[in-house]
């Protein structure tokens, strides 16, 4: 059954040995740091109160999860920010397709789209709360501001890239305009729109911790900053470590989305 | 003689640009009959392929005129490339017209079906396009335009991004699979040999702004069907230097 040549199994094993060994001191790097966090912690380098230490981290995220707190508190800012996300990637794809179809419109409106995209969208945060007061709505918008921009612009560009070509051929077939969106333009920027999501995932994230810090009664932001307020380190510690898994399980969710996707059109 | 189906009479146009005005075409006039294979030739940018956008109405001439012998006819078009959809499959590609001019009737699959035998890709009815070579990719893209039944074809240099052998062979195959339909074409190419091996009559463009310089009617006597039989004609290489000529004349 081996048909492999002798060389060619070399370079599998060299192949895997490199893999694994990476893995290795991936797993090991993590480890080292815990062991020296804690050390630190307990033969007090460092003061435990501020910097907290692994298993003071582990002790109040198993009291978090006994009081159902991290469940309130994580759903709320998951809540939220898919929420945010959702809207972003609709708005988005609206608006980029408006700006498609009119052309002059894009032309009309590209500089402050410009502007509004390098604005730092933290600044709008005090404004929102005096506008639409403190809750979900606010947080929300927040979280919707600050991908949104960005967003638009670049599914602007990817469904500009689009070889005309190809929006041709539909035109000498008889198509109108709205034929080349939907047998063209939309499904050439499949991997551009979710390549965007992945962008957006993480940008709504940021929105919502920012929108949380100020207008929040419950969310991993609140906890955050309300932790830091009463120096209980733990909690701050403890919500940004959930926050860090939060934030990779939306972004792994996307790019098993794009591998599927990518899988689908390579099918030779 | 067979009636007129197109006539092109003093056709101009030009490109604007800031940096002013290109003339394309100037004062472009000719006529093409039904049935009739026609292949226009000339210098790189002397307005070919935007004499082809305007009789398929993509483009409006500044001036001059367009009439085809009744209003409405059916135009095929093929561009340089095939331009199959990668993420759909060659029975969706080759359907694209019906489904866009909402006619995707069993007639038409039926049409489909037979297309597809007929020029040998019934076995990669569901295979997606990079599955497929040049030559094969070129020949999905010529069901595609069949399909929607044109009574005249447009072919805008379709063998250009083949390789070389693979170009004979597809253009000597469409051309023989066109002649066979009876169609109307039109051939846009800056390859003379394949102008004179395809073409019932050929005309030369000028360099910009092109103009008709030349109208040289082929006939080809042609020993046997084989494919690169036009190219073996004892009048091949008159015709030609008849064009070469003209051809060098305008560089």
């Amino acid at each position: 059954m081996n048909t492999e040549s002798y060389a060619q199994q070399q370079y599998y094993i060299k192949h895997r040995r490199h893999h694994n060994t990476i893995t290795f001191l991936r797993i090991f790097l993590l480890i080292a740091f815990l062991i020296l966090w804690e050390t630190a912690s307990r033969l007090h380098w460092i003061d435990s109160f501020f910097f907290s230490s692994p298993s003071m981290v582990a002790s109040y995220f198993l009291k978090m999860l006994k009081d159902g707190s991290f469940f309130v508190h994580t759903g709320i800012t998951l809540f939220e920010t898919l929420v945010s996300f959702a809207l972003i990637c609709i708005l988005g794809i609206f608006s980029a397709t408006l700006l498609w179809y009119y052309h002059p419109v894009a032309e009309v409106t590209e500089p402050y789209f410009v502007v509004l995209n390098s604005l730092p969208k933290s600044a709008l945060a005090p404004l929102l709360i005096v506008w639409l007061g403190t809750g979900m709505n606010t947080i929300i918008i927040a979280g919707i501001s600050v991908a949104l921009f960005g967003s638009v612009i670049n599914l602007y560009t990817c469904f500009k890239q689009v070889d005309e070509e190809r929006s041709r051929l539909i035109y000498t077939l008889g198509g109108t305009k709205f034929d080349v969106y939907k047998k063209v333009i939309l499904p050439s920027s499949v991997p551009g729109i979710i390549s965007n999501m992945k962008v957006n995932v993480g940008l709504a994230l940021v929105g919502v911790i920012i929108g949380e810090f100020l207008a929040a009664r419950r969310g991993l932001g609140y906890l955050i900053i309300y932790g830091s307020q009463v120096f209980q380190l733990n909690m701050v510690i403890t919500s940004i470590l959930i926050l860090c898994f939060l934030a990779l399980l939306l972004y792994q969710l996307l790019q098993y989305l794009e591998h599927r996707n990518k899988k689908k059109n390579a099918i030779s | 003689m067979n009636p007129t189906l197109l006539r092109l009479q003093h056709i101009d146009f030009s490109y604007h640009t800031l940096h002013g005005e290109t003339k394309a075409l100037s004062d472009v006039t000719f006529t093409v009959t039904e049935g009739e294979f026609l292949a226009i030739v000339g210098p790189s940018g002397c307005g070919k392929s935007t004499l082809l956008s305007m009789i398929a109405g993509l483009i409006r001439p500044e001036s001059g005129t367009i009439t085809f012998a009744h209003d409405s006819p059916r135009i095929g078009y093929m561009l340089q490339q095939d331009h199959l959809l990668p993420w759909r499959t060659i029975w969706s590609n080759i359907l694209l017209g019906p489904e866009i001019q909402k006619n995707l009737t069993p007639a038409k699959k039926e049409k489909a079906m037979h297309l597809l035998t007929d020029y040998g890709l019934l076995p990669f009815k569901d295979k997606h396009p990079n599955e497929l070579s040049g030559g094969m990719r070129q020949r999905a893209a010529l069901i595609r335009t069949m399909i929607m039944e044109p009574e005249l074809l447009l072919l805008d240099e379709p063998f250009s991004a083949l390789d070389y052998q693979t170009r004979l062979l597809v253009s000597a195959d469409i051309g023989r699979i066109i002649r066979h339909s009876g169609i109307t074409a039109i051939l846009i190419t800056h390859d003379l040999s394949e102008a004179i091996s395809l073409a019932d009559r050929v005309i030369v463009l000028s360099k910009r702004p092109g103009k008709v310089v030349r109208n040289l009617p082929i006939s080809l006597t042609l020993p046997d069907d084989s494919l690169l039989a036009a190219r073996n004609a004892p009048e091949f290489h008159h015709y030609f230097n008849i064009l070469w000529k003209e051809i060098s004349d305008e560089h």
